[in-house]
C-alpha cells in the first residue's frame, strides 16, 4: 500500500471512529440524567461548549485568550440582570447575554490582535480583569452576592424550566446548536483559512488574506459561544456571580482544553467533564482544587501536550 | 492650608508616595519579567507566585528561625533564586523548543501550585510582618510626613533596578546574556554555556520577584493572595512598556504605579482601572508599546 493510500485509509477510519463517537456520545448524554444527577451534566455541558468555543480560538486559529472568563461570566450577568430586573424569558435573556459577549468580544478582539503571540494573551488576561474590577464596583452586578435567586422561567411560554428534565434537554439542546456551530465553522473555507493563520501567518497574509479581519471574526465567534454558555448556565444555577468572571475561569477552560486536546473537535468537551468531574470529587475530600489544578496543567504541557483525545488519534490512528 | 486643583496638597503627596512604593513593585517585577522573557521567551506567569514566595519565606524565618528582616533580605533572594534554577532545569528547559505560549501555561500551573499550597496551610488571611526597628517611625519632610519603612523601599527599588541595568547592559556576564538573546546557537559555538546561562537567567528573574516579595512584607501583608493580584497588573505594566528594552520595563513601572496614585486622588473608583485603561490608550496608538522593538 502507498503512502498516500495508507494515509486516506486512515483519515477515513479516523472519521469513522469519529461519527461513531459522537453518535455514541449523543446516546449517553440523552441517557445521563436518568442514572447521574441532572444538575451535574448540565453543568459539564454548559462547560463543554464553553471549552469547544474557546478551542476555535485556540485550537484553530491559534491564539491563546486568557480572557475568555469575561465572555462566560458577563453572559451570565446580563442574561441574569434581564431575566430578575426586567422579568425577562429565559429565551430572550440568553440571547441578550450572548450578544452582550459578542459585543465584548469585538472591542477585546480588535485591541488584542493589534499584537501577537504571547502579548495577545497578556492583553486578553489584562482587559478581562478590567471587566473584573468594572464587576464588582458596578451596582448591578451587586457585588460579592451576584445576581441571586434568577428564574427559570418558561421557555417560549410553553415550556416550564423549572421541571429538571426539561431543563436539562433545553441545555442539552444548546450544547449541541452550539457545538455544531463551531463544527461547521471549522470545516468550512473560513475555517481553512483560520487554520492556515495558526500554521503560518505570514504565508497567509503573503497570499493576500487580510489576517487581521479573519482573527477578530474567529474572537468574537468564539466569544459569542462562550457567552452562549454562560448565559445558560445562569438559567441552570439561577445566579451569576464573580466567580465566573475571575482570571481562574479563564485559566480552568484553557485546562479544559489542552487536557482534553487543543485542536479535536471532541476533546474539550471531554476535558470539561473530567475537569467539572475531579472538581466535585475533590470538594468533598478537602484536598485544594488549585493544587490539582496546577499540577494537571505542569504534567500536561510536560508530557500530555496533545491532550486525552488528541493522543487516541496519535496513538491509534496516526494522526 | 495649601492645595492644588481643589485637593490638600499632603493628601496628593502622600496618595504618590502610594503610587511611587507601588510603582517600584511593578518596575522590580516587570524587570525581573523582562529579563527572563529576553533570553527565554518565556512569559513568566509563576513571577507573582514567586513573589508571594519571597514574602512567605521572610515571614516563615522570622516566625519559625528568628531570622530577622536584614538577613531575610539575602537569604530569600537566594532560596527564591535556587529554587527558580530548579524549576528551570528539571521542566523550563524541555520546553524552549516548543511555542511560547506552553512556557506560559507551564508557568501558570506552577504558580497555582504555589498559591495552592500557601493557601491550604495558611488561609488566605494576611499575616503582620514587623517593620524592622532601624526604619520603623518616620521622617517629617516639612510638607509631608515619610514613613521611614516607605522611603526605604523606594531606594532599594531603585538600586535593584538600577544595578540589575548595569549587570546586564555594563558586565562581560551581561554582554553574554544579550548576546545569547540575540543569536544563542552562535554564542554557543563560541564556547559559552548557554543552557548553564538560561538557568541562572531564571534565577535571577526568580530571585528579583523573591527580592520584591520580602521589600514588600512589611508594607503589604503577606498573603497567599498578594502575587496573584499583582501579577495581571504587572503583565498590562509589560504590555505598555514593552518588553525590548530593560530601561523601559523600568521607567514604565514607576509611571504606571504614579499614575495610580494620582487616579486614587482624583477619582478614587478609577484607580483599579488606570493601568489597564492605559495599556488600552498605547494599544490604540503605539501597539509596539512605549519602548517596544518586538511588534
Amino acid at each position: 500500500m502507498s503512502e498516500a493510500t495508507l494515509h486516506q485509509e486512515r483519515a477515513a477510519a479516523s472519521l469513522r471512529l469519529e461519527r461513531a463517537l459522537i453518535a455514541l456520545g449523543i446516546a449517553a448524554l440523552i441517557a445521563a440524567p436518568f442514572f447521574v444527577y441532572p444538575i451535574f451534566v448540565m453543568k459539564m455541558l454548559c462547560f463543554a461548549l464553553f471549552a469547544c468555543a474557546f478551542n476555535l480560538l485556540l485550537g484553530y486559529t491559534g491564539l491563546l485568550s486568557f480572557g475568555h472568563a469575561a465572555f462566560f461570566g458577563g453572559a451570565a450577568y446580563f442574561c441574569a440582570y434581564a431575566v430578575k430586573a426586567w422579568g425577562w424569558p429565559p429565551e430572550a435573556a440568553i440571547l441578550l447575554g450572548t450578544a452582550g459577549a459578542a459585543l465584548m468580544g469585538l472591542v477585546m478582539g480588535f485591541l488584542a490582535i493589534r499584537r501577537q503571540g504571547i502579548y495577545f494573551s497578556m492583553i486578553t488576561l489584562a482587559l478581562a480583569q478590567m471587566f473584573y474590577f468594572f464587576c464588582v464596583q458596578a451596582p448591578f452586578t451587586e457585588g460579592e452576592d451576584g445576581i441571586q435567586g434568577v428564574a427559570r422561567g418558561t421557555l417560549f411560554g410553553v415550556i416550564d424550566l423549572n421541571v429538571t428534565m426539561n431543563m436539562y434537554f433545553f441545555v442539552l439542546a444548546v450544547f449541541l446548536i452550539g457545538v455544531f456551530a463551531i463544527w461547521r465553522i471549522v470545516n468550512s473555507p473560513f475555517g481553512m483559512i483560520l487554520r492556515s493563520i495558526r500554521e503560518n501567518e505570514n504565508r497567509a497574509i503573503s497570499l493576500g488574506y487580510s489576517v487581521g479581519r479573519y482573527k477578530l471574526a474567529a474572537f468574537v465567534m468564539s466569544a459569542t459561544l462562550a457567552g452562549f454558555a454562560g448565559a445558560t448556565k445562569a438559567i441552570v444555577f439561577q445566579f451569576a456571580t464573580l466567580t465566573d468572571v475571575t482570571w481562574q475561569m479563564s485559566g480552568e477552560v484553557i485546562l479544559m482544553t489542552l487536557l482534553g486536546g487543543i485542536g479535536t473537535m471532541v476533546g474539550p468537551a471531554v476535558g470539561a467533564g473530567l475537569v467539572v468531574g475531579m472538581e466535585n470529587t475533590l470538594a468533598t475530600s478537602g484536598f485544594p482544587v488549585t493544587i490539582a489544578t496546577g499540577l494537571i496543567f505542569m504534567v500536561c504541557v510536560l508530557i500530555f501536550r496533545r491532550g486525552i483525545v488528541g493522543e487516541i488519534y496519535a496513538r491509534w490512528l496516526g494522526r | 492650608m495649601m492645595t492644588v486643583f481643589g485637593i490638600p496638597i499632603q493628601a496628593l503627596l502622600g496618595q504618590l508616595l502610594v503610587g511611587l512604593i507601588n510603582g517600584s513593585f511593578y518596575a522590580m517585577l516587570s524587570l525581573g519579567l523582562a529579563v527572563i522573557f529576553g533570553l527565554l521567551r518565556i512569559i513568566n506567569f509563576a513571577h507573582g507566585a514567586l513573589y508571594m514566595l519571597g514574602a512567605f519565606i521572610g515571614y516563615l524565618l522570622l516566625v519559625h528561625l528568628g531570622i530577622g528582616y536584614w538577613p531575610a533580605l539575602v537569604l530569600v533572594p537566594l532560596i527564591v533564586g535556587l529554587f527558580g534554577m530548579v524549576v528551570e532545569r528539571l521542566a523550563l528547559s524541555r520546553l524552549y523548543r516548543l511555542d511560547p505560549l506552553y512556557g506560559l501555561l507551564f508557568t501558570f500551573g506552577l504558580a497555582l501550585v504555589i498559591e495552592g499550597v500557601f493557601r491550604y496551610y495558611y488561609g488566605v488571611s494576611g499575616n503582620p510582618y514587623a517593620v524592622p526597628t532601624l526604619l520603623a517611625g518616620g521622617t517629617n519632610l516639612g510638607f509631608m510626613f515619610l514613613p521611614n519603612y516607605r522611603g526605604w523601599v523606594v531606594v532599594a527599588s531603585l538600586i535593584v533596578c538600577i544595578g540589575t541595568w548595569l549587570l546586564i547592559e555594563k558586565t562581560r556576564l551581561g554582554s553574554y546574556l544579550r548576546a545569547a538573546t540575540e543569536n544563542p546557537e552562535l554564542v554557543q559555538a563560541f564556547g559559552v554555556n548557554v543552557p548553564l546561562l538560561l538557568t541562572l537567567t531564571y534565577g535571577l528573574g526568580a530571585a528579583l520577584a523573591g527580592l520584591a516579595g520580602i521589600l514588600a512584607a512589611p508594607v503589604y501583608q503577606v498573603s497567599p493572595l498578594m502575587g496573584s493580584d499583582l501579577i495581571i497588573v504587572v503583565f498590562a505594566v509589560v504590555v505598555v512598556g514593552g518588553m525590548g528594552s530593560i530601561l523601559g520595563a523600568i521607567v514604565t513601572g514607576y509611571m504606571l504605579g504614579l499614575a495610580e496614585g494620582l487616579t486614587k486622588v482624583f477619582y478614587p473608583e478609577a484607580s483599579n482601572l488606570v493601568v489597564f485603561v492605559i495599556m488600552v490608550i498605547v494599544l490604540l496608538l503605539r501597539p509596539a508599546g512605549l519602548f517596544g522593538r518586538d511588534a
